[in-house]
């Protein structure tokens, strides 16, 4: 019998939306084995926000809740993580391709000897079997894969998979007593530096990006005006921040961020195949570039060939009057 | 001190993919094979850190022999030894780590560099699963390192920020773009790498934990909308995105 164990990923106390992703699809998964699906999170006072999870379905919360854990250690929390599967019994370990999702799941790889199918866009059941898919080649080519040994792992690419609501489930908690001694933390987080207090576009559901077409880092202000206006993120192509218009950490491409939000605005971007490697996933995909041939428009849902600089005050007034309504 | 550096050797970013016959592999003809690009980051820290501390600077592959080539770069660039684990099979992330370990736990490395993740089946698992099989610390995505006496101090990118983060040594850490700029090698550098021997190893174990069913290329998008040529066709935009898209 099976057991599937999600790690939902919190900071500060607030469950990531990449977390409740992770627990969806993890009782989507669990269901269509007949089996159980329980969520475990770890931190220091986590115990106080189990209960939104019941709102995704979710039945039973484990907590590792220790202030020893209240700053990120990849040899901690992934010795709780494998500690708590096999305590609960669990062969199947969900968790979402975050900067912490992966460096957790490759260490409890090795603990449990588990195979991983890591940065899934689908992962579903067929005769009893997990089948997951998953990019390869920057998204050039996708693989089914499965996983044969007994403890099986998957990450998934955060803002592919929808989290589900579920009505009048309330969320157990039970605390998982774990013993933590120094060699445990012999890897701490000290620090966390926040860029800004902007949105980050792995984590928005809209991005507007901004390239070398938009002629100087003064007129970069029409990107993040956009992306302000419809409440998402504002990324960069490489050629710009190389140039040094926008930080490395608004890069969206191969050696940048892999995104996949619901809506892509690619403003004066050709569209690289390194940058289309972090951005062919997302959902629906808008292209504003003045040449009709750039490659961004073979895979743009919708395009405006024409001079972006034109454009764009008016497709932000367009968007202010259409969503104010 | 000793560092070590792990590599790989992997399609060129600008590749076009094809599906090989067996459906499960691409098609690796005309495909041109560099050493993972991330993989310079490392072997760059790894090469300042000698430079900084002294010591000695060794690369590990595991592969075929066109992963050769990536340790002969990694020579080039001044790296001084080479193993390659020599196999003709595919191996998935676990075994390939499992194999690192198994020559890494006699090299006893203070710092073993890995790239974030190999741009082939771009999984960034290799670094830590290493680092898990050797008992040793492990910081991944890093963009800046710093070894303060037997401590190694790092920033590691995350969503919306960056990680201070402080680790003992030995340990083991996965190169992020901006960690620094891989030097070019020169001609004698060159030269040099090309009559210097890498010693070749049997891998230690060989068993996959997963298994490809089948490698399929993206489904082609249909034909976009162009809907028009200057910011007259903005309205049309909008409502397309509101009413057919239905995402805004
Ligand atoms: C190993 C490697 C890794 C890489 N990783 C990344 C990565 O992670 N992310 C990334 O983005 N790139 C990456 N690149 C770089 C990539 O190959 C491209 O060089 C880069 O994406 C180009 O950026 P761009 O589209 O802004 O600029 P350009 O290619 O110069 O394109 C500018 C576009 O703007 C259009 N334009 C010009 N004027 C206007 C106007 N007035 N209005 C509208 N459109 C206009 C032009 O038609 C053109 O299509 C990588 C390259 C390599 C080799
Ligand atoms: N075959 C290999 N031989 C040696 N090192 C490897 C190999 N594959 C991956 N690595 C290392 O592990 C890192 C992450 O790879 P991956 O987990 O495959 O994305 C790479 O950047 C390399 O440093």
């Amino acid at each position: 019998m099976s057991k599937v164990l999600a790690f939902v990923e919190s900071r500060d106390n607030k469950i990531k939306n990449a977390g409740f992703e992770t627990a969806s699809t993890a009782l989507k998964i669990a269901n269509e084995l007949g089996a159980e699906a329980e969520v475990l999170l770890i931190g220091s006072g986590v115990s106080s926000i189990t209960a939104e999870l019941g709102a995704y379905g979710i039945k039973k919360v484990i907590t590792a809740d220790d202030p020893r854990l209240e700053k990120y250690s990849t040899t901690a929390y992934s010795k709780i993580l494998a500690e708590a599967a096999k305590q609960r019994g669990a062969d199947i370990i969900i968790l979402s391709a975050t900067a912490m999702g992966k460096d957790i799941s490759a260490r409890v790889s090795a603990k449990m000897e588990a195979g991983m199918a890591s940065d899934c866009t689908d992962i579903r059941t067929e005769n009893g079997n997990i089948i997951a898919t998953r990019p390869v080649y920057a998204g050039k080519a996708y693989i089914d894969l499965k996983v044969n040994s007994p403890v099986k792992i998957f990450t998934l690419r955060p803002n592919v998979f929808k989290p589900v609501k579920a009505d009048g489930v309330s969320a157990e908690a039970e605390k998982f007593e774990v013993n933590l001694d120094d060699s445990d933390f012999k890897v701490q987080v000290k620090e966390i530096i926040v860029s800004s207090e902007k949105l980050d576009v792995t984590e928005a559901n809209i991005v507007v990006s901004g390239g070398r077409g938009l002629k100087g880092p003064e007129n970069f202000y029409l990107v993040e005006d956009l992306a302000k206006v419809l409440g998402g993120a504002a990324g960069a192509s490489r050629a710009i921040v190389d140039a040094g218009w926008r930080p490395h950490d608004d890069q969206v491409g191969q050696t940048g961020k892999t995104v996949s939000p619901s809506l892509y605005i690619a403003v004066g971007i050709s569209g690289a195949i390194q940058h289309l490697a972090g951005m062919s996933s997302s959902k629906c995909i808008v292209a504003i570039n003045k040449d009709k041939d750039a490659p961004i428009f073979q895979i743009a849902d919708y395009g405006i060939v024409g001079d972006a600089i034109e454009i764009m005050p008016v497709l932000i007034e367009e968007c202010k009057k259409v969503l104010s309504n | 001190m000793k560092f070590a550096v792990c590599v790989s050797q992997v399609p060129d970013t600008t590749t076009k993919v094809k599906i090989g016959s067996d459906g499960k592999t691409i098609d690796p003809a005309g495909v041109t094979y560099i050493i993972n690009p991330y993989d310079e980051f490392a072997v760059e820290a790894a090469l300042q850190l000698k430079e900084k501390n002294g010591g000695e600077t060794i690369v590990i592959s595991v592969g075929s022999d066109k992963n050769k080539e990536a340790i002969k770069k990694a020579y080039a660039m001044g790296i001084e030894k080479g193993i390659l684990i020599k196999t003709e099979a595919e191996m998935d992330s676990y075994t390939v780590a499992r194999n690192l370990a198994d020559v890494l736990k006699d090299i006893n490395a203070d710092v073993v560099f890995f790239g974030k993740q190999s741009i082939d089946y771009d999984d960034s698992q290799v670094g830590n699963l290493t680092a898990e099989m050797l008992g040793i610390p492990s910081i991944s995505v890093v963009v800046s390192l710093n070894l303060e006496g037997s401590k190694l101090i790092c920033e590691r990118e995350i969503e919306g920020g960056k990680e201070v983060v402080e680790s003992v040594l030995p340990a083991a850490i996965c190169a992020q773009r901006g960690l620094n700029n891989p030097r070019y090698p020169n001609l004698k550098g060159i030269m040099a790498a090309k009559s210097k021997p890498i010693e070749e190893r049997q891998p230690t174990y060989t068993e996959n934990k997963t298994e490809v069913l089948t490698m399929t290329l993206p489904k082609p998008k249909a034909k976009g909308k162009i809907v028009g040529t200057d910011a007259s066709a903005v309205p049309e935009l909008v409502k397309l995105l509101r009413e057919e898209a239905k995402v805004i």
